[in-house]
């Protein structure tokens, strides 16, 4: 492995990210399966950065699981993003940061298509002013959450309280970055890094003092895939394609997995609990656990010191508190199923085959 | 008064195997040529290359018989076009050497560039050390150490690495490489008779006398296995094996292999040293920025500028047999523009 080679590459995938005033849109499958992680990233930007992310509550999903599903056309979600642009207006900003990989992949591909046919964009004016009375036009930049994790990252390090070294032997946690398809594939001149060896998660990293585990199968789909999931007679092929990644980066012994996307997220937790459950077989250091699947902002808030439970780690499938440990991270184990209030939110379940604390 | 052949003056601009032949072919008839190479000597890709297909002739043994004897042709190694002036009648072309030129009719014999390998950032060239061009096995077979090389159980050959390839922009193919691929699958089984060795091909363009028996010969003889379908990706395991994932189209399926050793058959590019020469004459190029010619059929070696001509790959991708005929068809043009002026 050339690092330079890599170092190459990646000067040519280069992205302008402004540093400040932004139009937040939220993920749909973020807020339901991990809003901590959504808190964190405003928490970070505005509260520990001091910069200025604007949320407006009128904003909706983009439609893009729809779309990526082939339940709405493609009209449809142009209008509803052309919707979003407007609030964008309306609220005075012009750069506009999508939570969501498949959200950003999909903003990406209507600009585009804008651009190369202006009369498509003419139409959903026309769509957009029929259906609510609304004006917009296009935001100067695009940027998705983890190119701000990234474009932040200096500062992230500069407040590490826990950064990611295994404090019982010192060396750099082994990361596995994976990267949702829709972030860079589709158009890798709109990501940083590119396509094939992207760097937007590979620079958190080493900035935060993990190593990347370059592992066969790292440019592999997590098996999420949309049709691959929501059908529900394709679920095999969805957890076959999560089953040869994780098969793949076993040799390398990671810590944590980091994602930038909601989905991959999602599936790369929750499939490791159905590989455990069915063949009884569990990856990473702490046998019978599994790895940690994190996205960039909750690594990162873990990294500035976030207290696990109120980012709401309790809400993965694979337990963390094997990560927490080598990290060196201080938390009350007593909290973990504890909500708002302390309330009892109860423990869940035992699996058979991969534990939980 | 009319001027003797010997009072025009031709400049090539080149040195490789057309920029020989060509300046051979208008020496013999009689004109003063001045023949110009960047590189430090004469021979092109020509002077990398160990053994050509498709019978294995030794590049060295070619190229010595071309430059045995240059007759009386001014040749300049490590030497540039630093200006170029178009005259009312001919050019006047100043060199890097300092000498100055007033030139009766140009030739371009520029050439081609190598593919950049590394632009297909899926392969891993730069990347991974077990991965190698072309280019690099030929320095390998001609003795120069590439330690990628090492004692390889198994290896891959892929075909079309920057040709045929709209995502690059070069759309063309590049003639070559089928046929090198398949010579170098054989010379690389001589070299490690136990070796696996897989050829990935999209389609395999063995149009030239003598490349259908080499091509039998390798899955006869040596026993390539030939895969029709595109590799997709390169990996490294943790041993530093490669894994490579591409398509079998015949079967219908998707293929993973471990291999110790991959090979990109890199293919031809334009040539970039040639673009400001394009720009000061205003000639014209194609999409791909190779050189366009007045007309591919009927005037393959002349230019939409007066008194310049082309000759080999500046125009496209050409074989060795091409790239000849093609500088003895330059100067056989401009023998009869000289003697029209």
């Amino acid at each position: 492995m050339n690092y330079e080679g890599k170092k190459r590459i990646w000067s040519e995938f280069q992205k302008e990210i402004p540093d400040d005033r932004y139009f937040y849109a939220r993920s749909c499958i973020r807020q339901n399966f991990n809003p901590g992680a959504e808190q964190a990233f405003l928490d970070i930007v505005r509260n520990r950065f001091g910069k200025d992310f604007y949320e407006d509550p009128l904003h909706t999903t983009c439609g893009g699981i729809a779309y990526h599903s082939d339940t709405t056309p493609e009209e449809t979600s142009m209008t509803i993003i052309a919707r979003q642009f407007s609030l964008m207006n309306q609220a005075g900003y012009r750069n506009f940061v999508v939570s969501c990989v498949t959200s950003f992949g999909l903003h990406t591909e209507i600009l585009q298509t804008w651009e190369e046919h202006p009369e498509i964009e003419a139409k959903i004016h026309e769509l957009l002013w029929k259906a609510c009375k609304r004006e917009f036009t296009k935001p100067d930049f695009l940027m998705h959450s983890s190119d701000m994790m990234y474009h932040y990252r200096f500062l992230i390090s500069e407040q590490a309280r826990y950064p990611l070294i295994n404090v019982h032997t010192g060396e750099p946690l082994k990361v596995v970055e994976h990267i949702g398809c829709h972030y860079s594939k589709i158009f890798p001149s709109k990501s940083v890094g590119g396509a094939e060896y992207p760097r937007v998660l590979a620079g958190l990293v080493e900035a935060l003092g993990g190593s990347v585990v370059d592992y066969p199968e790292r440019r592999h789909c997590c098996g999420f895939g949309f049709r691959q999931y929501l059908v529900k007679a394709n679920r095999g092929y969805s957890l076959t394609n999560t089953y040869k990644k994780f098969e793949s980066m076993e040799p390398f012994h990671p810590d944590l997995i980091i994602t930038n996307c909601p989905g991959c997220n999602y599936f790369l937790d929750r499939w490791q609990y159905v590989i455990a459950e069915t063949s009884g077989k569990t990856y990473g250091d702490t046998p019978g656990y599994g790895i940690p699947v994190l996205s960039s902002e909750e690594v990162s808030a873990l990294v500035m010191g976030y207290d696990p439970w109120d980012l709401g780690l309790q809400m993965h499938q694979v337990a963390v508190e094997p990560l927490l440990d080598k990290m060196g991270v201080q938390y009350d184990k007593s909290r973990k199923y504890k909500g708002v209030g302390g309330k009892d939110l109860g423990i869940p379940a035992s699996p058979a085959n991969i534990r939980i604390f | 008064m009319e001027l003797t052949n010997q009072q025009r003056n031709v400049v090539i601009i080149g040195g490789g195997p057309a920029g020989i032949e060509a300046s051979k072919a208008l020496d013999a008839l009689g004109y003063t040529v001045f023949l110009i190479e960047r590189e430090n000597r004469l021979g092109g890709h020509l002077g990398r290359w160990d053994r050509l297909f498709p019978y294995g002739t030794p590049a060295d043994d070619v190229l010595g018989q071309m430059t045995a004897s240059m007759g009386r042709v001014k040749w300049f190694t490590s030497t540039e076009v630093t200006q170029l002036n178009k005259l009312e009648r001919g050019y006047n072309v100043i060199l890097s050497n300092g000498l100055s030129v007033l030139a009766d009719a140009l030739l371009l014999t520029t050439g081609f560039t190598l593919f950049n390998a590394s632009k297909k950032e899926e392969y891993g060239y730069g990347i991974y050390d077990k991965v190698i061009t072309n280019a690099d096995l030929e320095d390998w077979f001609s003795g120069i150490p590439v330690p990628a090389v090492g004692n390889p159980r198994r290896i891959g050959f892929v075909h079309c690495v920057g040709s045929r390839d709209e995502k690059v922009g070069n759309r063309y193919c590049s003639k070559v490489c089928c046929a090198t691929a398949v010579k170098q699958a054989c010379e690389i089984k001589q070299q490690f008779p136990d070796a696996v060795v897989y050829c990935f091909y999209m389609d395999l363009r063995m149009f030239g006398r003598g490349y259908e028996d080499m091509y039998l010969e390798a899955q006869k003889k040596y026993g390539v296995i030939f895969v029709r379908g595109r590799v997709s990706e390169v990996s490294e395991d943790k041993d530093g094996h490669l894994f490579v994932k591409a398509e079998d189209t015949l079967s219908g399926k998707p293929l993973r292999v471990t291999l110790d050793l991959l090979v990109l058959m890199a293919g031809m590019s334009h040539n970039r040293a040639v673009d400001p020469i394009a720009r000061t004459l205003a000639l014209s190029t194609m999409e791909d920025g190779f050189l366009k010619p007045k007309d591919s059929l009927t005037a393959a070696q002349a230019s939409y500028c007066t008194g310049v001509f082309y000759a080999g790959a500046c125009t496209g991708p050409k074989t060795l047999p091409e790239t000849m005929a093609e500088a003895r068809a330059a100067a056989t043009n401009i023998h009869e523009y000289l003697q029209e002026q």
